[in-house]
């Protein structure tokens, strides 16, 4: 059973939930940067959770089926058509031989995932089918998709459940202006304490360069630095340090003036200071934002951090209950 | 030296060594590193050595951060007493230095150097203080190498030059990065060297470049079909001044599936070094040499 690429869209991309393991060596997460809307489009199609699927994003791709599939796309709004019908997102879909999926102009959110009952079948690299594009590894063929295309598919291993749905009340959009929690640290005594607080106050903007490696994000006031004689082998810039793992959702600030949020794709490591980390729990939502999404970054504790992360897997929990899974 | 602990979100603990980069700072990371990794620790899922820092992946689902961190600071004192030697092995790495393909790409990214007028090895020998080209070339490839972090980008070795501080080799990165580099090359900015594995957007000096691949996915490449990247933080590094010919039929072994590269195994011992580092790098080399 196959899948064949028409049209490939902007950036689609083969993910699973990722390749830990090997970031010590450079090789990032990678895997989806919405987990939480890959996970509920496997879900809905009686998939493994961490089934691989494709991530489309801003643009939709255009895709025939070669033979009748269960297919859910969940995540951004990018309306979902089957041979020009308009259908539900968040739902699972009958799919025929032959049947084209198209997709219409995003409305909201920015990546969308599609499931296909019994996954995309593409190699498992390091113990992962998800694409690591920078590193031309894994995925299909270590790159975004093509025209022509043409993706192997995996049998299904349960009953399809056409018809199912998310319920509304377990999706979770960014909002407006989008609120990133923070944990402040790592490097964050490089600024002053006027740096540090303005930094939480402004109001910033996602950047054009956003995709996943990072978000670069642009509005806020330059960041301040905290006076020193340069240690020797960080360079000779404030926003310098000797070159160190960057954590993934880790903020750095280089300059002073943009900061970037690293995320599955990340850069290992580096020469730029880093202000702290966005909490695991809100990571999903930086894969649904888009360019000039108002954006306000809030620091929050390791006991709200916990918190969160809780809230998070308890959202898990009632997705999985709310599809019977 | 006094090591700063720090969260990095909920899932991280960054260990800074040390906020200045030097021979001791990286012999304990890589021994704390080695402490963490020893110890077993349930939920720890990570462990990243940088150049003199560490980073620590953990399931706080598994593991309460705070409980994560007293146990790595209880591995700190047995970590700095370690007896700072390395059983490592040393890797002839060949360059052509002042090759055609990174001078083709700087060109191309003048207006974002220090010196349009000058090659990025014209601009580092002078910056360093040597007469000419020749002499800092003799010097790059005239000590080995530490291969102090790897990563960046898959399989990119970042590397830092045995040799007394005062005869670092520094120089700055571009003004702007450069949105291409070629693969494999020579590159330097303050004082790391590094090889970039692949081709893609970077800000370090561009020396030359080595016939031999560090990074390949597709695992077709002799040396690397057991696992696709080649470089391990605490590798030595010797480079090895090849020229067009030399790099030509280097490439071509390659391609034939013929080239082997040169490795023997190596012993550093941080004492020996500090004694007499000359005589410890001759001996080094020497160790390179044979092969």
């Amino acid at each position: 059973m196959t899948l064949e690429v028409i049209k490939p869209g902007l950036a689609t991309t083969v993910q699973d939930l990722g390749r830990p393991g090997y970031y010590h060596l450079g090789i990032p997460l990678s895997g989806g940067m919405d987990r939480y809307a890959l996970r509920a489009a496997n879900l809905l199609v009686g998939n493994a959770p961490g089934d691989a699927v494709l991530e489309a994003v801003f643009l939709g791709p255009e895709l025939r089926f070669t033979a009748d599939a269960l297919i859910a796309v969940t995540g951004a709004t990018l309306p979902v058509k089957l041979d020009g019908a308009a259908q539900p997102g968040w739902t699972a879909l009958a799919v025929r031989a032959g049947q084209t999926l198209s997709f219409d102009f995003l409305k909201a959110g920015a990546r969308a995932y599609i499931a296909i009952a019994g996954g995309i079948d593409v190699p498992v690299v390091l113990g992962s089918r998800s694409t690591y594009a920078l590193g031309a590894l894994g995925g299909w063929q270590g790159r975004a998709l093509a025209a022509g295309d043409v993706l192997p598919l995996g049998t299904p291993h349960a009953a399809g459940r056409e018809g199912v749905s998310v319920p509304e009340a377990l999706r979770r959009p960014p909002g407006d202006p989008a609120v990133l929690r923070v944990l402040p640290g790592l490097y964050a005594h490089r600024l002053t304490e006027a740096a540090l607080r303005g930094f939480f106050d402004d109001e910033w903007k996602v950047a054009p360069e956003a995709d996943r490696i990072g978000y670069r994000f642009r509005g806020g006031r330059p960041l301040a630095f905290v006076d020193r004689t340069p240690p020797f082998g960080a360079g000779s810039d404030p926003s310098n340090i000797v070159d160190s793992g960057y954590p993934y959702g880790s903020i750095q600030v280089p300059g002073g003036a943009e900061p970037i949020v690293l995320h599955r794709d990340a850069v290992s490591g580096g020469g730029y200071f880093m202000i702290g980390a966005v909490i695991s729990a809100d990571m999903d939502l930086i894969g649904q934002m888009q360019p000039h999404q108002r954006t306000r970054f809030v620091a929050v504790d390791m006991p709200a951090a916990l918190a969160a992360r809780r809230e998070r897997a308890e959202r898990l929990r009632a997705l999985a209950a709310a599809l019977g899974a | 030296m006094s090591i700063r602990y720090a969260f990095g979100g909920d899932e991280h603990i960054f260990v800074e060594i040390d906020e200045a980069m030097s021979l001791e700072a990286f012999f304990q990371t890589l021994s704390l590193s080695k402490a963490v990794r020893e110890s077993r620790i349930a939920g720890v899922s990570e462990i990243c050595p940088a150049n003199a820092s560490l980073q620590i992946r953990f399931d706080p689902d598994r593991i309460a951060p705070d409980d994560l961190l007293r146990e790595i600071r209880a591995l700190e004192t047995a970590a700095k007493r370690a007896e700072p030697v390395l059983r490592t092995r040393i890797v002839d790495i060949p360059v052509f230095y002042g090759d055609p393909w990174t001078h083709e790409t700087m060109m191309r990214f003048r207006e974002r150097h220090q010196d349009p007028a000058a090659t990025d090895l014209e601009y580092a020998a002078r910056v360093n203080g040597f007469a000419g080209v020749e002499d800092f070339i003799a010097a790059h490839a005239g000590a080995p190498w530490f291969v102090s972090m790897v990563g960046f980008v898959a399989g990119l070795p970042f590397m830092y030059q045995m040799v007394e501080r005062e005869r670092q080799l520094q120089v700055p990165k571009y003004l702007r990065p450069r949105t291409d580099t070629p693969k494999l090359t020579i590159g330097h900015g303050g004082c790391f060297g590094c090889i970039y594995s692949v081709r893609g957007a970077g800000g370090y000096q561009m020396f030359g470049v080595t016939p031999m691949p560090i990074y390949d996915p597709q695992q077709q490449i002799s040396y690397l079909r057991e696992f696709m990247i080649f470089f391990n933080p605490g590798d030595i590094v010797r480079f090895r001044p090849i020229d067009r010919a030399g790099y030509d039929a280097a490439c071509d072994d390659v391609a034939a599936g013929r080239f082997e590269p040169a490795i023997r195994p190596a012993v550093f011992s941080l004492d020996a070094f500090r004694a007499d580092p000359i005589a410890c790098n001759a001996a080094l080399l020497e160790a390179g040499h044979d092969a």
